[in-house]
């Protein structure tokens, strides 16, 4: 594990007001979930998870004939569709349009895309002004720090952290209610979207027999970043696409309800190019970033590129144990939770942070919750085995490995893992059955000394299994 | 460059070749429940009040006006250039600007006004929502930038819900460049997972279906 | 004489709780069964399996394969031994078709103890007596991967004097995770910890499950907190008289 993974999660483990924010806040969406899928409520909700997933596959396994399909019909209504292979790309695209279209100010709806190729910091090293606009969001860029949910951006963030954050960066009052925190946001927002030159927004969904965008919120801040400036451009991972706008039935439905218990957000925005004729307001222009970043690299493995399936609604991480322990910004990239421990290793690379993958107890609440049905443990446990195969010839990794070679060689050969069993517990301390606390230093390594730094350890009982069973 | 490369990478990692026909994608699932007109009033307006917004019923266009002008009660409203809004004779009530059709003129118009009041193209009964379609006669920033927004729907419009929506509207792109569905004011929960309503579009929101 | 089923205890009931093979195999065997142990027996290769070690994991479960292959029923104290013989053992062989062809004529043969119970001896009532307030704590490889949920409760609700209490919330993980335990100590002791808060809230004077992992984390975890609450097997549980 890298001493920074490490040292993150024993400070979140540590910091009590944050263990019980994030315990609570992700407690409360995760129930809130539960009650808006209940089969009273929602009774096929099982049988929409499954067309979810079909249909997802079917994109994924036709992506690039979905992906063309869309550009078509973007075109046709004409908009227009770039395809980028990273954020370099990404940043030169908006960059050169903003220069030809002199452009100075960028209004942005909350897009995790955006996040990951870090298109604001691009964007504002080259000297265009880029806004988030979700109140979390916002938040969060007035504090120069990453979403620590995909959902819920801010959730580690009390009023008082926003009131300290506010009045440091905007010079307004202390103001800890979080009603005139939110106003306070409302103003200083709504004269950027007035002012702004370009929008841009993530996307939900990209609908290819539509050619349309469909971004779901509940602010308004996405409808005003896509209504308000003259220049609308999308930014959306190539995975998002589906084949027909009638698809949408399924996933809206699935969609809220795993990310904040609501039947529908409040806005969902299906968006089909520019202004049309006679329209009175709505963009001139109208561009969809396809980016790749990573992303076909997971095409080629069936299961591994199950990750791609993936709706952000968050419902993985509000009912992970470990997220809700560790939090968002222990993991080691911008997406957190079970969702980020199957896709950081798989766009980044395994070596990134080769720990990650093995930091589930893989309970398997993720896989049931998942609306799209990914397999998440079972992913989790193939990137396992991937780290492994990759896994370079350092000390730790050949005593792991050792220890596996020996186990493996013991389980093969029944006597002598009786015998070894026998001669651990003659080694082990007795006390008349009560379990261990300390050992003395010889014995209390590796394994056993992470073991007992949290727990009591059972003693080895006078009699194993087999010898009891041989005498009765 | 980006595009053809992207696509070959994903032909080679799918196994697929340029042009290569596709399956068929698996069949759409719709279902459309049987629910009268009374039960999808009833539905909209246990969902609408269940979001805090406030629902009405009205006979005729005339009570809808009365609604609409006892919601205005003295502040400034803007109204989209829907027809029906006008047969109604929401437009030529005191306080109500409409019939705009200048681009910088409606944003000034929006921003300063209390009350944005348009129609719906179509409402759904399970989920309270409004369904809007841009177009010339119902533009995007009523429904957004005043902080209420009243809607008035002929109850013929009120659908069952998100199949039914898709079965009458296969692909809105068609008919709009921009289908929004309203469900509910605005609202946050970024702090503290307090709910705020009213954070960036309208903060209340009255249904008036007639 | 009765049907003939034998025991796969799991390497850790064998090596660190031996009283709850034994309790189980006097369950069974009250109930009629005729009960075996092949001796060749010793783990279903999960720790190395979940650790990415799927070549250890194989040989291993190759083992298994020939250890009770001829086997008729194969009982099982563990939920999460279970699912690894019948979820995961197709997944190590998925390239070696006459190896998954073995897997898959075992794999309908073996059963976690609660569920044979229930669906193959079809007892709910096994004649037990516990005087006890408990409380019971889904193991989540019985629970999602085999979908056991109702059976260990049934079973418990025919137990004559015991009271059951549910945890809120329900359905959480534990945190011991096999090797998860000790490569992230920290973290699974928190979560071992609010599980215990958790457990304590019922006021329940014991926790009873179905998978030995499980217990030895919860009754390690409440030792360490000084609680006074106690862990026992279900199969421990059934034999109580
Ligand atoms: S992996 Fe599934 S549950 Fe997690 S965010 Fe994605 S869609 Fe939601």
């Amino acid at each position: 594990m890298s001493a920074e993974f490490d040292q993150k999660i024993h400070t979140t483990l540590a910091d009590a007001n944050l263990q019980l924010a994030i315990y609570t806040a992700t407690g409360r969406l995760k129930e809130k979930r539960v009650e808006s899928v209940a089969p009273g409520i929602l009774p096929d909700y099982q049988e929409l998870r499954t067309q979810a997933n079909a249909i997802k596959q079917h994109s994924i396994e036709n992506l690039d004939h979905y992906l063309e399909e869309f550009e078509r019909n973007v075109e046709a209504r004409r908009g227009k569709v770039v395809y980028c292979k990273d954020a370099t790309e990404v940043a030169d695209f908006v960059l050169g349009l903003a220069k030809e279209r002199r452009a100075r100010l960028v209004v942005k709806s909350k897009s995790m895309t955006t996040e990951e190729v870090d298109l604001n910091e691009r964007l504002e090293h080259h000297g265009l002004e880029s806004v988030e606009t979700d109140l979390g969001e916002y938040i969060l860029q007035l504090a120069h720090e990453r979403p620590y949910h995909i959902v819920a951006p801010a959730l580690h963030k009390t009023r008082y952290d926003v009131a300290e954050i506010f009045t440091r960066t905007l010079h307004v009052p202390n103001e800890i209610v979080i009603e005139k925190q939110t106003a306070i946001a409302r103003r200083v927002l709504r004269e950027k979207f007035l002012a702004a030159d370009i929008g841009i927004s993530g996307a939900n969904f990209l609908v290819a027999d539509s050619g349309a965008v469909v971004i779901v919120e509940n602010e308004g801040n996405a409808r005003l970043t896509t209504t308000a400036p003259k220049i609308h451009i999308a930014v959306a991972g190539i995975e998002k696409v589906i084949p027909r706008a009638q698809d949408l039935a399924t996933f809206l439905k699935l969609l809220a309800r795993s990310a904040t218990g609501q039947l529908l957000s409040v806005y969902t925005s299906f968006l089909a190019g520019p202004r049309r004729p006679g329209e009175i307001d709505g963009p001139d222009e109208f561009y969809v970033v396809l980016l790749d970043n990573g992303r076909t690299k997971l095409l080629p493995d069936r299961t591994k590129r199950q990750s791609l399936y993936c709706i952000r609604c968050g419902a993985c991480l509000n009912t992970c144990p470990v997220y809700r322990k560790i939090g968002g910004h222990s993991f080691p990239w911008v997406y957190s939770g079970p969702i980020g421990a199957i896709i950081t290793p798989q766009f980044m690379g395994v070596a990134h942070e080769p720990s990650l993958p093995f930091a589930s107890s893989l309970c398997g609440a993720c896989g049931e919750v998942c609306p799209v049905k990914i397999d998440i443990p079972k992913i989790l446990l193939e990137l396992r085995s991937d780290v492994k195969k990759s896994e370079t010839r350092e000390k730790q990794n050949r005593i792991e490995k050792l220890a596996f070679r020996a186990f493996a060689f013991l389980m093969t050969h029944p006597r002598l893992y009786e015998l070894a069993g026998r001669m651990g517990a003659a080694m082990a301390p007795s006390d008349g059955g009560s379990w261990i606390r300390n050992l003395p230093a010889p014995m209390n390594i590796g394994p056993v000394r992470a073991w007992l730094s949290q727990r009591d350890l059972p003693p080895p009982p006078a009699k194993s299994f087999r010898e009891m069973w041989r005498r009765r | 460059m980006s595009r053809d490369n992207i696509l070959h990478r994903i032909r080679t990692a799918i196994g697929r070749s340029a042009g290569q026909a596709v399956a068929d994608p698996p069949p759409v699932r719709l279902h459309i429940p049987e629910a009268d007109m009374e039960s999808r009033i009833a539905s909209m307006i246990v969902r609408i009040e269940a979001l805090a917004g406030k629902a009405y019923r009205a006979d005729t266009g005339k009570n809808a006006c009365a609604t609409v002008a006892a919601a205005i009660a003295g502040k400034t409203a803007v109204a989209s250039n829907a027809p029906y809004l006008a047969e109604c004779g929401i437009t030529a009530l005191p306080g109500v600007r409409s019939g705009i059709t200048d681009r910088d003129e409606l944003r000034q118009v929006c921003a300063a006004a209390d009350i944005g009041i348009t129609s719906a193209d179509y409402a759904l009964a399970d989920t309270g929502s409004l369904v809007m379609l841009s177009s010339p006669q119902e533009a995007r920033l009523v429904s957004l930038l005043p902080p209420a927004h009243i809607a008035v729907v002929p109850r013929e419009r009120i659908l069952t819900g998100l199949d039914e929506l898709f079965t009458v509207l296969p692909n809105p792109a068609i008919q709009t460049s921009s289908m929004v569905l309203i469900t509910g004011p605005s609202r946050t929960a970024d702090i503290e997972q307090i709910l705020v309503r009213g954070v960036h579009g309208p903060g209340q929101i009255t249904v008036i279906m007639v | 004489m009765g049907k003939r089923v034998s025991l796969f205890v799991t390497c850790i009931v064998d090596q660190l709780f031996p009283k709850v093979g034994m309790a189980m195999a006097g369950v069974l065997e009250r109930l009629g069964y005729q009960v075996d142990f092949p001796e060749n027996q010793t783990c279903c290769g999960q720790p190395a399996f979940n650790s990415g070690y799927r070549g250890e994991a194989r040989l291993v479960a190759r083992h298994f394969l020939d250890t009770f292959e001829s086997c008729e029923t194969i009982v099982v104290p563990s939920g999460s031994c279970t699912a690894m013989v019948t979820h995961h053992f197709a997944e190590l062989f998925a390239k070696d078709q006459a190896a998954l062809a073995r897997v898959h004529a075992l794999e309908k043969r073996v059963w976690e103890f609660a569920t044979f119970l229930t669906e193959v001896a079809g007892v709910e009532d096994v004649g037990a007596r516990l005087e006890e307030v408990v409380t019971f704590h889904d193991g989540c490889h019985g629970l999602r991967e085999l979908g056991i949920r109702d059976a260990p409760r049934r079973l418990l609700a025919c137990v004559r004097g015991l009271e059951l209490r549910e945890i809120e919330p329900a359905e959480e993980c534990c945190g011991f995770g096999g090797t998860f335990a000790v490569k992230f100590a920290e973290l699974s002791g928190a979560m071992a910890r609010t599980k215990i808060e958790a457990i304590e809230r019922t006021g329940a004077r014991t926790v009873v499950s179905l998978d030995p992992s499980c217990l030895m984390q919860i009754q390690g975890a409440l030792l360490r907190a000084g609680s006074s609450v106690r862990t026992m097997h279900l199969a421990e549980v059934l034999a109580s008289r």
